[in-house]
């Protein structure tokens, strides 16, 4: 990796910067159970990182640890050059990482705008007093974080579902509307935990649209898992394929695309 | 022939109005946005609403949006005389750029936004458009895709960057860019502007628009200064429009309507434009503007009361029993009052407190609230859709007209509004009935020419100036109203020789709001038949209250108990046809409800949704004969085109249904 330390250029001509995270020698255990076994990778600065396997591959763990929601019982997630030490979510979020989930979490009742500002929640340092009072550095803050809420919901062309409340939309919406909301956060490093789960053709063209957006015009580092291979080949500048817990390869999609592991975890192997 | 010319005191006004205007030097629109910035310099001009706010801009301001924008196509090499190509959704940028291209001499030609990509380079290599201004990245790639085609394109426009960061940027300008640019080199090319402007005459052309014509490739319809402000002027006084009128600019840009109410009135009168969020918020953008003077195609007003409708069937019993109650009375007396025809005095307090309780809400919740002219064009309205507006007390009138006339022919003034008429000749146009019915008409609104074809120029206008509209109708003798039957070539005669006039009919099923889509066949044949299209909307939401599982609109569509329901209406239209003596022979015998929607991307309907009856019949041309032929089902394959572009088939077998007629042949036998 020491010769890729000042990044690389895309087959579409985007300059890829330096390692945002690294993941060294991650074994990750429940139990007996190993989820997740020896694998290392880094996910470098304003690129589309994928990480693909079959059910049970262990991607989703993957996420969890480095979204820093498991601790791995073996080896370190070092992130901007330093080993990171356990953290609370919070924590995480001031780090500049917001998340989606693969079961939608959204706050059902509430309407997506509002879902959308609670994005923005670390944002807001007024204390609970003059918040509920409306008066100075309250209202100033509410009006940039609407702002910046608003910016959000037109770039994601949410704008008509803006006052709806979150349970009466359809699920490839409400994907949109979570996307938003970690969006509203303004992340440096977005994970996306199967963002096109359950869409249909048409959706999946709209979610793939609006994630290469988010990278081309906020210059967001993505991690995303996903199931549908054609996407991920299409989005990702480079994949991380998992089978069983363990890394079976890693590079650019054409290089995984030709990996005879990667070949024989998906397709299968014949018997003899 | 008989010939109708407007007199009276009005027509003298609008004379002396006219010489004012010249006098004052108002010659173009540019002009006349000189003169408001000046004289409504802080009126409202533009509202757009954009993260969750309106935003706006005055007419000074605006002045100097558009200034900014001339000065940057000169830099960019604009010369007079030049096309630019306008693609985009209503929004103030694209007005703008409409009347900076005007600034500088060259022409705008407004394009259908949703136009495909083979439509799109005809128009724009017919019109040899050397620049383009567009929304976003959609528009983009279309243009991109054809530039191959295109000899005379050279630079393009964009409002949004999104997405177009890696696009190579020899031929793209974004569009604040651009401004920019215009704003750095003011002092080096404001004598430039200010020469161009200066240069503009009330014949030099104003706008090109494309017609969408439901025959053949669109034609180019060349509209001068002089009719775009005569025609504003006149609609304007008709009207009473006012600078305190607001409208909300919504139709596409490349129909002539929008040009006339959201630049040619606005600019006369100095009404402030708004512009919706997205095509999606429309509704919700209408309710928050309520707009005084408003104006849809009848399909959108047909659209919201079956949305109203169906909204009531879900409601509670209370209160749908209240809202059909009062709606009754409001049927009753409501067009009464609004014309100001004497009522009893009990109906008065019972439409007083239904306004209170059902009309008012009603209207507000449609974003009617405000509005105090309404009109609907481009096709006929069901009588009972109009009586519904009308009768909540939304002043919603007919007018008459098309591009060739730069919108205007006939017009209902207030308390004259009938639901099958289309009113009076508008100030200033002469119109004459020929011998065959078909309609002509004479105003100063009347096109130049066709652009780049002498041969439908000369077909169409007449030296004299009358143009054929190719409608057919007559003058009703009584009211002085005009009346429109049909298109003039799609009226014809039915084998015994009555008359056959499709739309009559199929107008009296589309007011069901289950059926969005009717056309009639039977010209020259002894029966009529016909293709229906359901409304998804309605016809779903149907299905789930009774527990129908569908999976597809060709699932539902060929649901029995939508043909049952659909038979129903079927027979109870032709009872109400078989009433009119001209028109009893166009009873529908037989019909089939289509597996797919009438759409304009298989070109089966133009972008204004008008119906290609030739198109649907020769693509449809076995099911037709399996009406005619007596088969009791018919299975078919039709290509379809998707939004992107790709072709696909679906095929179906579809039932054909009988519908009840009422017998005539007896009264007929005793006529002759």
């Amino acid at each position: 990796m020491k010769d890729m330390q000042d990044g690389y250029t895309t087959a579409d001509g985007r300059k890829i910067g330096g390692v945002v995270m690294e993941m060294k020698n991650i074994t990750l255990r429940f139990g007996g159970v190993v989820a997740i076994k020896d694998i290392s990778f880094d996910i470098r600065e304003g690129e589309i990182r994928a990480i693909i396997g079959p059910n049970g591959a262990g991607k989703s763990s993957m996420l969890n640890v480095i979204s820093g929601f498991y601790v791995p019982q073996e080896g370190e997630v070092w992130f901007h050059g330093e080993p990171r030490p356990q953290m609370r979510p919070y924590e995480v979020a001031q780090q500049g990482i917001a998340r989606t989930f693969q079961n939608i979490a959204l706050f059902e009742g509430m309407s997506v705008l509002d879902n959308v500002m609670t994005g923005r929640l670390s944002y807001m340092k007024s204390g609970l007093f003059s918040q509920a009072l409306w008066k100075g550095k309250a209202e100033a803050e509410e009006v940039a974080n609407r702002e910046v809420a608003e910016k959000i919901i037109d770039f994601l062309e949410i704008q008509h579902i803006r006052k709806t409340p979150v349970a009466r939309l359809p699920y490839g919406l409400k994907k949109r509307v979570e996307l938003a909301r970690a969006l509203a956060a303004e992340p440096k490093l977005l994970l996306l935990d199967e963002p096109m789960a359950g869409m249909n053709v048409e959706e999946k063209e709209d979610m793939s649209r609006f994630i290469l957006d988010v990278n081309d015009e906020f210059g967001t580092t993505i991690a995303l898992i996903e199931h549908d291979m054609g996407v991920v080949m299409d989005l990702s500048d480079r994949v991380v394929v998992m089978d069983y817990g363990k890394k079976i390869g890693d590079g650019t999609p054409d290089e995984v695309r030709n990996n005879q592991a990667v070949i024989d975890a998906y397709l299968g192997v014949s018997s003899d | 022939m008989r010939s109708v010319r407007p007199g009276g005191p009005e027509w003298e006004e609008n004379k002396l109005a006219q010489t004012q205007s010249g006098a004052e030097g108002l010659l173009s629109l540019p002009a006349l946005l000189q003169r408001n910035a000046k004289q409504f310099a802080h009126s409202p001009a533009y509202r757009e609403k954009e993260f969750g706010i309106w935003q706006c801009w005055s007419w000074a301001e605006a002045e100097k949006e558009i200034e900014a924008l001339a000065l940057g196509l000169i830099n960019l090499g604009v010369n007079k005389g030049d096309f630019i190509a306008v693609i985009g959704r209503n929004r103030p940028y694209m007005y703008w750029s409409m009347v900076a291209a005007q600034s500088v001499g060259a022409i705008p030609v407004p394009l259908y936004q949703d136009a495909n990509a083979e439509e799109m380079a005809y128009v724009l290599s017919h019109c040899g458009a050397r620049f383009v201004v567009v929304t976003d990245q959609e528009q983009v790639d279309k243009v991109i895709e054809v530039q191959d085609q295109l000899h005379q394109f050279e630079h393009l426009l964009y409002l949004d960057p999104r997405g177009l960061r890696k696009y190579d940027h020899s031929q793209l300008h974004q569009y604040s860019h651009v401004q920019d640019q215009g704003r750095a080199a003011y002092d080096e090319f404001i004598p430039e502007l200010k020469k161009r402007r200066d240069e503009l005459t009330y014949d030099s052309t104003c706008v090109m628009l494309y017609t969408s014509g439901t025959t053949g490739k669109p034609k180019g319809v060349v509209l001068s200064n002089r009719n775009v402000i005569e025609s504003a002027k006149n609609a304007s006084e008709f009207d009473k429009l006012g600078l305190d009128d607001e409208i909300l600019a919504y139709l596409p840009m490349a129909w002539v309507g929008d040009f006339i109410f959201s630049v040619g009135q606005a600019y006369w009168t100095g009404f402030c434009v708004n512009c919706p969020e997205s095509a999606e918020t429309m509704m919700t953008d209408l309710r928050e503007i309520g707009p005084s003077y408003y104006f849809a195609p009848p399909r959108v007003f047909e659209t919201q009361l079956t949305n109203v409708m169906i909204r009531m069937e879900d409601a509670g019993n209370f209160k749908r029993k209240m809202f059909h109650h009062f709606m009754a009375h409001a049927k009753k007396v409501g067009p009464a009052i609004l014309d100001g025809k004497p009522v009893g005095f009990m109906d008065r307090m019972k439409y007083a407190l239904g306004d209170f309780l059902v009309y008012g809400p009603l209207k507000d919740t449609l974003g009617f609230g405000k509005v105090r002219v309404g009109y609907t064009a481009g096709e006929a309205i069901g009588p009972e859709i109009f009586e519904f507006y009308r009768s909540l007390g939304i002043n919603l009138k007919q007018l008459y007209g098309q591009t060739e006339a730069t919108v205007f022919i006939t017009v209902q003034p207030d308390g004259e509004v009938r639901a099958d008429t289309v009113g009076v000749p508008a100030p200033d146009v002469e119109i004459k009935i020929a011998d065959n019915g078909e309609i002509f008409y004479r105003s100063p609104g009347t096109f130049v020419e066709y652009y780049k074809n002498p041969e439908s120029t000369a077909d169409t206008k007449d030296a004299e100036g009358w143009v054929a509209t190719g409608d057919a109708g007559f003058f009703e003798d009584k009211s002085g109203h005009l009346r429109i039957i049909d298109r003039a070539k799609d009226v014809g005669k039915m084998a015994d020789g009555s008359m056959f006039a499709p739309k009559y009919v199929e107008n009296k099923l589309k007011f069901y709001p289950d059926i969005l889509e009717a056309v009639l066949f039977g010209n020259g044949k002894d029966r009529c038949v016909a293709f229906i299209n359901i409304d998804l909307t309605a016809v779903g939401n149907w299905a789930e209250r009774n527990n129908i599982a569908y999976a597809s609109y060709q699932e539902l569509a060929g649901h029995p108990k939508v043909l049952a329901s659909i038979a129903e209406h079927v027979s109870t239209v032709n009872k109400s046809v078989a009433e009119d003596p001209m028109l009893s022979g166009c009873q529908v015998h037989r019909f089939v409800v289509l597996h797919k929607e009438l759409d304009a991307d298989d070109g089966e309907m133009t972008r204004t949704r008008k119906v290609r009856r030739r198109i649907v019949e020769e693509k449809f041309a076995d099911i037709i004969a399996a009406l005619y032929d007596g088969s009791a089902q018919i299975s078919t394959n039709t290509e379809v085109t998707y939004e992107d572009g790709r072709k696909g088939a679906i095929s179906a077998t579809l039932d054909i249904g009988d519908a009840v007629v009422v017998p005539v042949a007896a009264q007929k036998v005793a006529a002759e």
